[in-house]
């Protein structure tokens, strides 16, 4: 179909209210084009389908020292495809330090989910940006400091009437330094006083929470001469060329798909021409196209741009059409393979229906289907799963092999804006997890098999060092987790710092190895009753008791500080099935319901829950903070 | 060519002015489509760069207001650079 009969196509399937169906044709039209006259189309047309889809809503303020205005359809059009429903709240020009400084402000009274502070160096810092030649050294020191000073009180600022989360740019190079080649001469240089500002930025961000977007780095990926327009920035003000502007864009997706947590926690890939050339079953060990030299080079390029998700915490699994022993052994024992089986947290290597295979590897990582991606060359199987499997997201496969490590390392859904150890060994939990469920098999009743397990687990007071961890834990645990509610660092941290509430943290390790921070509850109590706000555990431990061990140190420190009821609400789900008996299994009873909601109470003089005693209990002491 | 070049500038201005385009012709200007405002304007102005993959300059943009003066402008761009 050519772009009008798309269009055509996409406005009947909306007549005729399939929404699945036109939601896919806008995607195939977005893929192809992702110009303004594309995106204000996309948007229209998602304006009229939002009732019909289950899309997050999300609210972004963007503050601003230039135009913005013609990126904002293109934004909600890829917010959209992205399953948000974006409201975005724009600063007037260059009134970001006043709407951040005035607690009523409508920035404030806006309550983003995230902010966007967008200050270019000509605003910021025009003395550095067009006068460096005429400064002396002094000077150049005054203006960095000035900057910086800036920053950090606005980012101040911004933290102390502002939960949201911050994406800062930082500050771009002038496309030519205004002394010319002489700038990269000293030190004392145009460059290194912009480099020096950013460096700083770096610590502010971390002392304030904030995340910095690198846009100097955006610019020059992009040439800096191709991503300036001067007659449109000296006219309305609008730096960015007219075929930038997607790319700025792309760059703000990158945030907020890790924020809104529309992410993939596991690629699936294929094997033949994608993670070699050619195909094994045909062309053989000796045959495929895999090592240092070209055409194998990509290949190889691509498994490293593989490697880099394995160690940034994504799963990585095969779905593929073959001779399982033919596959194994290339994986295995070919030469030019950077990844080997143990990279790969689920095999299926089969004849059968993908969609089904994708099925299989959710349930067995124990993730939701959405939160897989998929990457095939065959356009047959790519067009196959996007039509069953909606919420996976299929990467586009580039035509060229050499262009396949880049297609992976520009996905949005695998960014990650912090990383816990936990992150960095999730492919080593799920091996020795494979390992636990074989050792399951074997063993004939539940209770020996926990014996066996020697799981010990250790709870904590929260701390700096486990809160980054905490808050991710409460953003991302959908199926073991009773209520639910979504905290970032800066909201955890507050509600700690208030009078009887607590954050308590659960490590648990097993013979097999350590499985890391894997559970959180906070709690907070009031006259004899202790309220379980938040109780979570990731799915790495559901069904080892881990639970009950936890909720008996809640119930019995409850106890101690006097507390005579513990009550807690189960806030239903589509994705937490697994907490619905947790309350009524440990003895709790319903005491309100609230439409789907439950509150449930257990009378501490009636019962107590006991830890069971295959779980070897320890208790580091402390309070939050 | 002028015919096919007019297609395209009315299917570009029907999805950045958001009405059909069956209502788009060549008179439509900033009189006539009520959504045609300056933020509008720069809209469509980016998307046909984006589209023709030309930059115009700021005294082109003043005269585009209407579907028959982008084409205008266009064609006379478009013989310039020789295509």
């Amino acid at each position: 179909m050519n772009p009008s009969e798309l269009r055509q196509e996409i406005d009947r399937l909306i007549e005729s209210a399939d929404a699945a169906q036109a939601v896919r044709l806008l995607a195939e039209l977005w893929r192809g084009d992702n110009t303004n006259s594309a995106a204000s189309f996309l948007v229209s047309r998602y304006e009229r389908l939002r009732p019909k889809l289950n899309l997050l809503p999300y609210r972004l303020s963007i503050l601003r020292s230039f135009t913005v205005e013609p990126m904002l359809p293109v934004l909600r059009a890829a917010a959209f495809l992205a399953g948000l429903d974006l409201t975005v709240h724009l600063s007037d020009f260059n009134a970001h330090v006043q709407e951040i400084i005035d607690p009523a402000s409508a920035l404030h009274r806006f309550s983003p989910g995230a902010a966007i502070l967008a200050v270019q160096t000509r605003d910021v810092a025009p003395d550095l940006w067009r006068d460096f030649s005429c400064l002396t050294a002094e000077q150049v020191q005054e203006a960095i400091d000035r900057v910086t000073g800036e920053f950090r009180a606005w980012m101040q600022a911004f933290r102390q009437h502002n939960q949201a989360h911050l994406i800062v740019h930082n500050l771009e190079q002038p496309e030519v330094p205004n002394r010319g080649a002489l700038d990269g001469q000293s030190s004392a240089s145009q460059s290194e006083a912009i480099g020096q500002i950013n460096r700083e930025l770096r610590s502010i961000a971390a002392e304030t929470g904030a995340y910095v977007l690198d846009y100097d780095a955006l610019v020059s990926r992009h040439g800096r001469q191709a991503w300036h327009d001067e007659r449109k920035w000296l006219t309305v003000r609008l730096p960015i060329a007219a075929s930038h502007l997607h790319h700025m864009v792309e760059e703000w997706m990158r945030f907020l798909h890790p924020l809104a947590m529309k992410i993939a926690k596991a690629l699936v890939v294929d094997l033949d021409n994608t993670l070699w050339g050619g195909v094994i079953g045909e062309d053989g060990m000796a045959g495929i196209q895999l090592g240092p030299e070209y055409p194998g080079a990509a290949y190889q390029e691509m498994q490293r741009a593989l490697l880099d998700l394995h160690h940034r915490g994504i799963l990585l699994a095969v779905c593929s059409k073959n001779n399982h022993d033919d596959a194994m052994e290339a994986i295995e024992r070919h030469p030019g393979m950077l990844l080997k089986s143990s990279h790969f947290a689920a095999i299926r290597i089969n004849w059968a229906d993908k969609a089904q295979n994708l099925r299989e590897i959710a349930a067995e990582l124990k993730i939701g289907v959405d939160a897989l991606a998929f990457l095939d060359d065959n356009p047959i199987e790519c067009q196959l799963v996007r039509a069953e499997l909606p919420d996976v997201f299929v990467i586009d496969m580039p035509r060229e092999p050499m262009e396949l490590a880049r297609a992976v390392r520009v996905c949005p859904v695998f960014e990650r804006l912090s990383i816990s150890a936990e992150d960095q060994q999730r492919g080593a939990y799920y091996q020795s997890q494979r390992e636990r469920e074989q050792a399951e098999q074997s063993i004939s009743s539940r209770e020996d098999f926990y014996r066996s397990l020697q799981q010990e687990a250790e709870i904590s007071p929260l701390t700096t060092a486990t809160l980054a961890r905490v808050a991710q834990l409460t953003n991302k645990t959908n199926q073991f987790n009773l209520t639910t509610r979504r905290y970032n660092e800066q909201q955890i941290t507050a509600m700690v710092a208030n009078p009887g509430w607590n954050c308590f943290s659960i490590r648990v390790k097993d013979r097999f190895g350590d499985n890391g921070l894997v559970g959180v509850a906070i709690m907070h109590t009031q006259d004899a009753i202790c309220e379980i706000d938040t109780f979570l555990l990731s799915c790495r431990v559901i069904g080892r008791t881990v639970e009950t061990a936890f909720l008996s140190f809640l119930a019995h420190r409850a106890q101690a500080q006097g507390a005579r009821q513990v009550q807690g609400w189960f806030l239903p789900t589509g994705k937490n099935a697994p907490a619905r008996d947790f309350y009524s299994s440990h003895g709790f009873t319903v005491v309100k319901r609230n439409g789907e909601a439950t509150l449930w109470r257990l009378d501490l003089s009636h019962e107590v829950p006991q830890c069971p005693q295959w779980v070897g209990l320890h208790i580091v002491d402390g309070d939050n903070g | 060519m002028t015919s096919a070049l007019l297609e395209k500038i009315r299917g570009i201005a029907a999805d950045v002015l958001e009405v059909p385009a069956a209502q788009i012709t060549p008179k439509s200007s900033t009189e006539t489509v009520a959504s045609w405002d300056s933020v509008h304007h720069l809209n469509l102005i980016l998307a046909l760069e984006q589209e023709f993959q030309v930059q115009f300059e700021p005294e082109e943009i003043d005269r585009m207001t209407s579907v028959e003066a982008v084409l205008s402008v266009l064609e006379k761009k478009r013989t310039r650079a020789g295509s």
